[in-house]
Parts: structure tokens; sequence; C-alpha cells
């Protein structure tokens, strides 16, 4: 098990006016925190569909940061609400996936929480680091046949449950 | 070719047999579709076998109509066999389009499903904890079954898919169009649903009773209420998954009283039908605060099985994570 | 074009419109003839007849004729002052005298023409059931201004002879009654008692402007400084709007300006630009209970000791207690509501100033000893620090610690009877009671009321306390989000005149600029809607804070309209079938992105 050199690719989905600024301020600020997050600008937390979210963990990632404005200071007013009323039901519906409620997180950032940015991503980057990665395999392409196993090994395997 | 009526297949996978009697369902047009096409395989109306089909030439089936989802090594061998000898292959209502119902079986393991079957139920006497063997010898004959797959599959997964009916089962009219198109050799283009572009809510009888502006309290399970019939599902408080759903099937549950489960897929730019769908819904409901947005979410008792109920196995995730 | 006539009134040559009564022809001339029930609201009744005159018609005997009911006739002669009136004046008065001795008015009115006592006896009893001591005249002006003028009818004459009188329906106090003191302020000898006919004391229209400390009549001025300075009818209060009577405003009004059949009119304006200046309110002292705001008598909040100051004010710029008394002491509370965790936890900017100006203002006014008891003295702008240094020298007493508490509970002899402020003196490091005959309270400032229905309205985002929030708080104060729609003035946050003045003005300016360039330019992200694709479901519609999204009815598809949507995405997002789309932020292109990024981390 690669415990130690394990490093979590966390993919961030910023609104570009208070978390994208944020984050960039950590950086002009000379803040160290771990370079795990790869961030994509979106103009509002209220544009991130959760659809994003799903894809980026089936892609590979294993977590995912969407980052907007204070509830009240949206800079379109309302889209962060919108984005606060997604998170429950979709980190249910992951948590029945099977992608722990730790992989992904809604923070609130403003353009001038350098500070707050670098901590949620150090805090996030080592929390993944002790849940491990998530490994979602990939889709298998058309054609492509499963590994035939046995049934003998699988009547192991099922004995395990019983 | 002495015959010249073009040949056609059905076959069946993990399937339920509606889409059978979807086809049955032509009523005396079937007489029309049996004087056009030669029909040259259906396991449950006709006695063709497989050495049958083996014998065609690559190609020769004109289309091949495949429905059910693809979770047996059986299921595998039957339908790249019919790739190979068929020019077409349309996948055959939801559970060949997208997974289907059976789909369903990707939220849990093969594991747990054989235990539960052959050790757990109830009804079953099993002390030697037995199960079912690819390969066994009764009275020195060998016999075989197939092997069961621990993931299940859409159609389009194991085989390339030419065209794809939607609907659990499709609608007579959509096959007779389908039909239709094929025989005439006006085709779309490669991998199109046969189908309309726009979700339920444009057909929908309904859709003119929505307010300009939903907001959602609380979420209404049909288990243990029953919606008023002349008012909007969804602004009644019912997961209606029509805003998401491709529109063709003839608002057939809506007109009985049930809100739409899904199962003509996602409208042609969603990419996840469970997700785009929650996206959607989350966002109408009345909730200022990370509190209320809980407590509204509390009330959606299984949201897999809810937005996930007929395209589990085509959404973006596919099945629930096994741990090794 | 109306007649005149020619007469001849105590020698002087008259002329007067045909129509007019000699009392009003008198008048016009600027001969005075006294009257007692005659009122211009009111036709001419002569019940009184002190207006009787000496009148010779050409052709005619010479009579005595009351003038306020005679009508002006072509070569008239009018005698006011002849011997034989005056005589008749002055019986008049004995008579008068006799029924009401102790009306000031009749007396006054006797002393004019030489009677000071009467040669005829009182009659027994009260002539009223509605006056007191100062005696009814019976001139019927109170019943006829109920009856005819007001439309309420609650006054009515009762009786005959020397058993006639003025009186409520069976004697007795009535709800007809409308309180609305007219009869009271037509009776020419202040004789009415109100409480005679209504046990109730009529409830007086509070002025909005004086804050409650003064009253106002249902037809008002707000402020003398009021654009535009013209009278306001209140709906709610005008008797005419109630029984369809009195409209003694518009019989009054020379101009003919005064039209009760207005109706308020609901006009739409298409404009191109807005400026939102919809101002502040002041923080409710009322929700700090500590500080005695609206249960002790004396603890006045800003506004209403602004009022207090004022020469216009109630008080005429006097500063004077409740009890009418100049205050010996004043404490001023400084940060009421601000920098507060409970309340408003910004600074209000303002008060700090305002309250340096109560206290030069008190100490002008009345030398009483001041304190001032502050957190901190912002003192922050052009000639600021010098006024608060001016102060220093003008004796005020600065007392650096927020006040706990103020009360009227006496701890020894010396606090009997004032408010004591409890404060912890932090300078000195003491616990300190101050003894005070006045306290005021300097309030924070908090948006206007009903400014979230504005911004509503105008999809104004707002921060800080609800204020309205501009598009960059250092390069774009009085812009906001959406092109066309500025800000002004304190709406934006608490500032003061000077500050609220250059706001205007750029306000103006970028609105005018706007207009002047006549097209502005659009976000390039915006959300569009494929027609093909959309189900008519609108389900967007809500996801819009700008209302941008419209569902077109004949087409049966949602549509965006570009010039008002600012590019947030999250009616994209909340589209269930991806028929909407946001510019260069399509799914498409995110998920090329994730794609991209997982793929080159790998």
């Amino acid at each position: 098990m690669a415990e130690d050199s394990f490093e979590p690719k966390i993919i961030g989905f910023l609104c570009r006016w208070c978390s994208y600024t944020g984050a960039d301020l950590a950086g002009t600020s000379r803040i160290h925190y771990p370079p795990n997050l790869a961030a994509i600008r979106v103009m509002c937390s209220g544009r991130v569909d959760p659809t994003f979210v799903v894809q980026a963990f089936a892609e590979g990632a294993d977590g995912v940061l969407i980052a907007g404005c204070h509830p009240g200071d949206c800079h379109y007013s309302e889209g962060n609400y919108k984005a606060m009323r997604r998170y429950p039901i979709l980190l249910k519906l992951l948590e029945q996936f099977g992608i722990e409620r730790e992989r992904v997180r809604l923070e609130w950032v403003s353009a001038s929480e350098g500070n707050k940015f670098a901590e949620v991503v150090t805090d996030m980057t080592q929390q993944l680091k002790a849940l491990g990665p998530l490994n979602w395999p990939a889709r298998k392409a058309a054609g492509s046949q499963e590994q035939r196993l046995p049934l003998r090994q699988v009547a192991k395997g099922v004995a395990a449950h019983v | 070719m002495s015959n010249e009526k073009p040949k056609v297949a059905f076959y069946w996978c993990a399937s339920c047999g509606g889409c059978e009697e979807a086809v049955v369902d032509l009523h005396e047009k079937i007489l029309d579709v049996v004087a056009a096409v030669d029909i040259v395989l259906w396991p449950v109306a006709l006695d063709f076998k497989k050495h049958h089909i083996e014998a065609l030439k690559p190609k020769e089936i004109a289309v091949a109509f495949i429905n059910g989802a693809v979770r047996l090594s059986e299921h595998e061998e039957w339908v790249k066999l019919l790739r190979e000898k068929s020019g077409l292959v349309v996948a055959f209502g939801a559970c060949a389009h997208l997974g289907g119902i059976p789909g369903l079986a990707n939220y849990t393991t093969r594991d747990e499903i054989l235990a539960n079957k052959y050790h757990r139920a109830v009804t079953v006497d099993n002390p030697q904890k037995l199960l079912p063997q690819t390969e066994s010898k009764v009275n020195g004959y060998a016999l075989e079954l197939p092997a069961l797959w621990n993931d299940v599959r859409p159609l389009d997964e194991v085989i390339e898919v030419d065209y794809y009916l939607p609907g659990c089962p499709p609608p007579v009219d959509l096959i007779v169009a389908a039909v239709t198109a094929i025989l005439k050799g006006e085709l779309p283009p490669k991998g199109t649903v046969i189908g309309p572009l726009k979700s339920l809510c444009e057909s929908c009888s309904l859709n003119s009773t929505k307010p300009e502006k939903m907001a959602i309290k609380e979420f209404k399970r049909v288990a243990t209420s029953t919606p008023d019939p002349k008012t909007c599902f969804l602004a009644q408080g019912y997961v209606c998954m029509g805003p998401a759903t491709r529109s063709g099937c003839g608002e057939r549950c809506i007109k009985g009283n049930m809100p739409c489960r899904g199962c003509f897929g996602p409208t042609p730019e969603a990419r996840d039908q469970g997700t785009k769908f929650l996206s959607s819904l989350a966002s109408m409901l009345e909730a200022k605060t990370e509190a209320e947005a809980q407590a509204v979410a509390d009330t959606i008792v299984d949201p897999v099985g809810t937005f996930y109920r007929f395209s589990l196995p085509k959404s973006l995730l596919r099945r629930r994570r096994v741990k090794t | 074009m109306a007649e005149t006539v020619k007469l001849v009134i105590d020698g002087k040559e008259v002329t007067a419109e045909s129509g007019r009564t000699v009392l009003e022809a008198a008048r016009e001339a600027g001969i005075q003839i006294p009257t007692l029930c005659n009122h211009e609201s009111l036709p001419p009744y002569g019940a009184c007849r002190f207006c009787i005159v000496e009148v010779t018609v050409p052709g005619k005997k010479t009579r005595l004729q009351a003038s306020c009911g005679m009508p002006v006739v072509q070569g008239m002669e009018v005698k006011t002052q002849s011997e034989r009136v005056r005589k008749t004046r002055r019986i008049l008065a004995e008579l008068m005298l006799a029924r009401c001795p102790d009306s000031s008015v009749v007396r006054e009115l006797a002393a004019q023409v030489g009677v000071t006592k009467s040669r005829f006896r009182q009659l027994p009893g009260l002539s009223s059931t509605i006056v007191g001591k100062s005696g009814c005249i019976m001139c019927g002006m109170c019943v006829r201004l109920c009856d005819h003028v007001m439309k309420i009818g609650a006054l009515a004459f009762e009786g005959r002879g020397i058993r006639r009188r003025t009186t409520t329906p069976f004697g007795q106090p009535t709800d007809v009654c409308l309180c609305c003191g007219a009869c009271s302020s037509i009776c020419p000898t202040q004789a009415i008692e109100h409480m005679r006919i209504r046990p109730r004391a009529p409830t007086r229209i509070p002025s909005e402007f004086e804050l409650g400390m003064a009253h106002r009549k249902p037809v008002y001025i707000p402020f003398p400084q009021a654009v535009p300075r013209v009278p306001v009818i209140d709906r709610e209060n005008c008797i005419n709007f109630k029984t369809g009577g009195c409209k003694v405003c518009e019989d009054n009004c020379g101009a003919r300006a005064i039209d009760h059949k207005q109706e308020a009119q609901t006009r739409e304006l298409r404009v191109g630009t807005i400026v939102i200046a919809t101002g502040f309110s002041l923080f409710d002292a009322g929700q700090m209970p500590r500080y005695g705001y609206g249960r002790l008598k004396n603890v006045v909040n800003a506004l209403e000791f602004e009022r207090l100051c004022h020469a216009s004010g109630p008080t005429g710029g006097k500063i004077i207690t409740k009890e009418g008394k100049t205050p010996g002491a004043v404490a001023i509370l400084h940060c009421i509501g601000s920098r507060d965790e409970n309340h408003l936890k910004y600074c209000s900017r303002v008060c700090c100033m305002y309250s340096l100006k109560f206290a030069h203002l008190v100490k002008e006014k009345t030398g009483a000893e001041v304190y001032n008891l502050y957190i901190d003295v912002r003192a922050f702008g052009k000639g600021y620090e010098e006024f608060y240094k001016r102060l220093l020298g003008e004796g005020v007493h600065f007392i650096r610690g927020k006040a706990a508490e103020v009360t009227d509970v006496p701890e020894n002899a010396e606090e009997r009877g004032k408010l004591i402020v409890v404060c912890e003196d932090t300078l000195l490091g003491l616990t300190r009671r101050l003894p005070v005959d006045m306290v005021i309270l300097s309030s924070g400032l908090r948006p206007a009321k009903g400014a979230e229905k504005v911004a509503q309205t105008f999809a104004l985002s707002c921060a800080q306390g609800d204020f309205f929030l501009e598009k960059h708080p250092k390069l774009a104060p009085v812009d906001t989000a959406s092109d066309g729609i500025f800000l002004a003035g304190a709406c934006q946050g608490p500032k003061d005149i000077p500050d609220a003045v250059a706001q205007g003005g750029a306000a103006a300016a970028g609105a005018l600029s706007l207009m002047d360039r006549g097209k502005f330019v659009l976000e390039p992200v915006t959300a569009q809607i494929k027609e093909e694709l959309c189900a008519g479901c609108k389900l967007c519609l809500a996801n819009c804070p700008y209302q941008a999204i419209t569902f077109d009815a004949e087409k049966k598809v949602s549509v965006v309209a570009k010039e008002l949507c600012k590019g947030c995405g999250t009616c994209v997002a909340g589209c269930p079938s991806g028929a909407a789309q946001q510019e260069n932020f399509e799914d498409r292109q995110v998920f090329a992105e994730i794609e991209g990024v997982l793929a080159s981390t790998s």
C-alpha cells in the first residue's frame, strides 16, 4: 500500500468573485498549502451542477471542493443559496454510492479569506490522505470482457457475508 | 438471397418480458410486420436455436432488436453473436438503453445477491450452503450455467449499438416509427435515441398548473399519500422525474396518477439523468439556511433509487463502490 | 361678467359685486362690523344680531337690518356707527351678558360697545348640555356646522322659547360624534366642552415629521421645507372621506386647488436609468430597554432631539424637558445600537458628530452640564477634530465608557426626580451615576423601512445589515451589479450629508453618461435556452434573481433576456434537461476541464 506517497487529487469549483479571488489571495500572500487542489473557475457557486462533482469522481478525483461567497454576500444575490440547497441531497446520494461525505465539501470563502482557503485545502488534503484514494473504476469499453471468476471462488466470497 | 424479406431478430437479456409484450401489443399490425419481415430469432415466440444464428453470414440479419440488460456471460455471448450477424442493432427498451430496473443490482454485489437468494431466503432449505455452479456433472452429463457478473451493463457497454428505443417498455407508436424508418432506409444518425428531444413537461397536461416559482418545503411519497390528479405532481411535493426525462411515452404514468419515474432516460444534453434532476430539484427547495436544506433533504428517502431507478448502470458512477 | 353695485357705507362710496351681503361689502371696504354668529364656512343665520346696521334702500324707509344676511342694493345707504345702531348694540350686549355672564368673549364684545353689566336677570339653568360655564349664545353655528358642513349631525337645537338649547341626541353623550373638533373651533364663545358630547378625548393626529411630539390636522404640509411645498390630505383622518361633509379647506382655498375627488394614480414610466436614494431609518432604541426609551419621559432619541432644537419644532427651538423646564444637566449616550454584537455590528458613522453637535447646542442654549458617554470619538472629517477640541474647551464632560443603564430609581436625595445614567468611566476606572434631567440616545442608522422590498424589485444585493450593495467598494461605490441602477446616499451605507451629496452627484453623472452613451456592454457569459430542447417546464424561472427568464406562453418555452442576464449560470445548473447553457461555461466545457485536469495530474 503506497499510503505515504498517496497524494489526493482534489477538484475545486471556485466562484469567480469570492472564492477564486480568495484562492488567488492565498497565492499572492505566499501562504503555504498543499498543491493537491486543481481549481476550475465558474462564475458562481450556483453554476456548480452536481453532475460535475460526480463526473470528477468518475474521472479519478479523490475529493471535490465547492467554494462560494458567504450566504448573503453572493455577487449574484442568491446563487450560493442554490448551491447550499443542492449539497445535502448530493451528499446523501454520494454516501449511497459509497463515497464518504468527507470527500465533498461546500465552503464559503470570501475574496479576503486567503488564509481560510489555504486552511480548507490543507485540512481536506489531510482528511483525504487518511481516507485513502477513491480509485473509482473506469468505465469498461464496449466489448471488453469481465474477468470470469470460477464460481467456487465466488462461493468463498459469499460465505464471508453469511 | 432467395428470400427478399429483410431478416429481423429479437433477443432478450436480463429482462422482464415486457418488451416482448410491447411487440405483441402491435395487435393486428403485427401481421403486417410478419408479412414484411422474416423473423429469424425470437426466443419467447419462435423456436430458433443458437446454431441457426451461427449459421448465418455476417450482417445477414438486417436488424436485431435486443432488450434487457447484460449481466450473464450468456448474454454477452449472444449479443456479440448478434452484433456480428446483424447490420443494425437496436437497443430495445430501458434495460438495454440504460440498464433498467435490473440495473438497480448495481447498488449491491453479486456475492450479496447470491447469499440472499441461496442462503438467507426464508423459503430456501439449503443447510449445505450450496450455490449454482457454472459447470457440474449430473448423472454423468455435464451441465453448464452462465456466469453471473458483478456489474449490470447497458447494451452499448458490451457491443456497438446503432439506435436506442427508449421506454419501459417503448410505446407502440415509437416501435412502429422505428421499424418503418429502418425498413424504408430513412435512418437518423448512428447512436440516436429514437424519440422526441424535449422532456415530459412539454406534452404533460399538468404542466399548465405549475406555479411560475416553485418552492418545495418537503417531499411527499406516493407510498404514504395520494397525489391530486389535476395538479403538477412536482408542485405538490412529489418527486416527478418528468422534467429530466425524455418525452414520447404519452404520459401513461401521469394519466394513471403516478409521477414519472424516468424510464425514457435523460434528454440529449444531460450527461447524467440523476444528478441533473437533483440539481434542478434541489434549487427549488424552500430553505434559507443549511439546517433547513438538510431538513428537506431528509425527506427524500432513497436518492439513488429514486433518481436512478432506470438508469443506474448508465450513470456516471455506474455502481455502488466495492471496497477492496 | 359680475354686476357691480354702488352703495354708500358710513359716507364712503363702495363698489361691490351684486349678490354680496352688506357685511361682506363693508369688510371688503375695510369697515369693521362686529359679529358673533357669522363664519365664512356657514351661510348667514342672523342669530346674534350684533351685525345690525342702519340701512336706507332708495324708496324705502330707513330700518335696522342684520348686515350679515342683507344683499347689497344699488344706491343703498348704510350707517354702521349711528346712534341708533350703537344703542341697539348695547342692549344686545346686555342681553348677551345676562345669558352668558362668564363668557370672556361676550364680556369683551360688551366692553367694546361700552357695556360692563346687565340690567337683565340671568335665565335659570344652562342653555345647553354641551357647554360649560362660559355659556352658549345660541348662535347655532355648531349645529349647522356639524349637520350641514361636516355631515355628521351629532348636535341639534332642542325645545322652544326660553327652553331652547343646543344638545346631543336625548341629551346624552353620543357615539355619533367623530371628535373632529369642528364645533369647538367654530364656537364664538369657546363654550363647548367636548367630553359632554362624547366622553372620549379626541385622538390627535401625531405629526410624523415631529415624531409624534406635536400634532397636525388631516390637511397638512408635512414640514416647512417639503418639496413640493403643498398640503396633502390624509384620507384616513379627513372627515370628508368619512361622512362626505366638511370640505372647509376646499371652500377656503382661493386658488381652488383642492379636489377631494382626486384618486391615487399608478403611472408607468419607461426609463433607462434609476437612482436609488431611499435613505435610512433610525435604530429603534426601544430594543434596548435598559436605556428607558419609551418608558422614561425625558429619554429622547437623536431625531426627536433634532426637532426639539429646531426653531420650527414643537417647542419652538427651546430645549426643555417634558415638564417644560430647562434642563440643568443633559447626558448624550453614543453608540446606541451601533458597534453591538446583539444589534448593529457596524459603526453608524454619523452619530459621534451629531452627538457633538447636540452637546454644543445644549451648552449654547441652556448652559446645562453636558455629559457625552462614548466608546471612541470618531471625528474623521474636515473640521471635525477641531470641533471636538472646541467642545472640550466649552466644558463638555467626555466620559469614555458606553452607558450601562438609565434609571429613575434614586439612591439618595440628590437623585430624586432625576434620570440617572449609570456608566463605567474607563479612564478614571470608576463606576459613576450621573443625575441628569434629559438623556439623548445617539441611535445608529439602519436601512429605510421597506428596503427589502426595494432590493427585491431592483434585484439589489444587500450586505452589512441590509444596506444595498455597491458594485465595488472602492472603484464603483455608486454603481450596482445591474447596469443602469445607481445608489446614492444612506441607502448604500450610513453617511453624513457631504458624502451623500457627493454620491448623489456621482450617481447623476453615472446615469447621465449612460443615457448619453445610449448603449451598454453585455456580459459575454450570459445564459441561453435552446428552443428546440426546452420543454417549458419553467423550473429555471425561480433560479434567476434578476427576473431575466420569462415563459413564452405561445411558444411554450422559457427565454433568457440577454440584457438582464448577469451570467451567474445558476439557471443552467437548475435546468433538468440541459436545454439551458451558459456561454463560455457550457456543461461540455466544464466536463472537458475536469477531464483535462485529472488526466494531467494522474
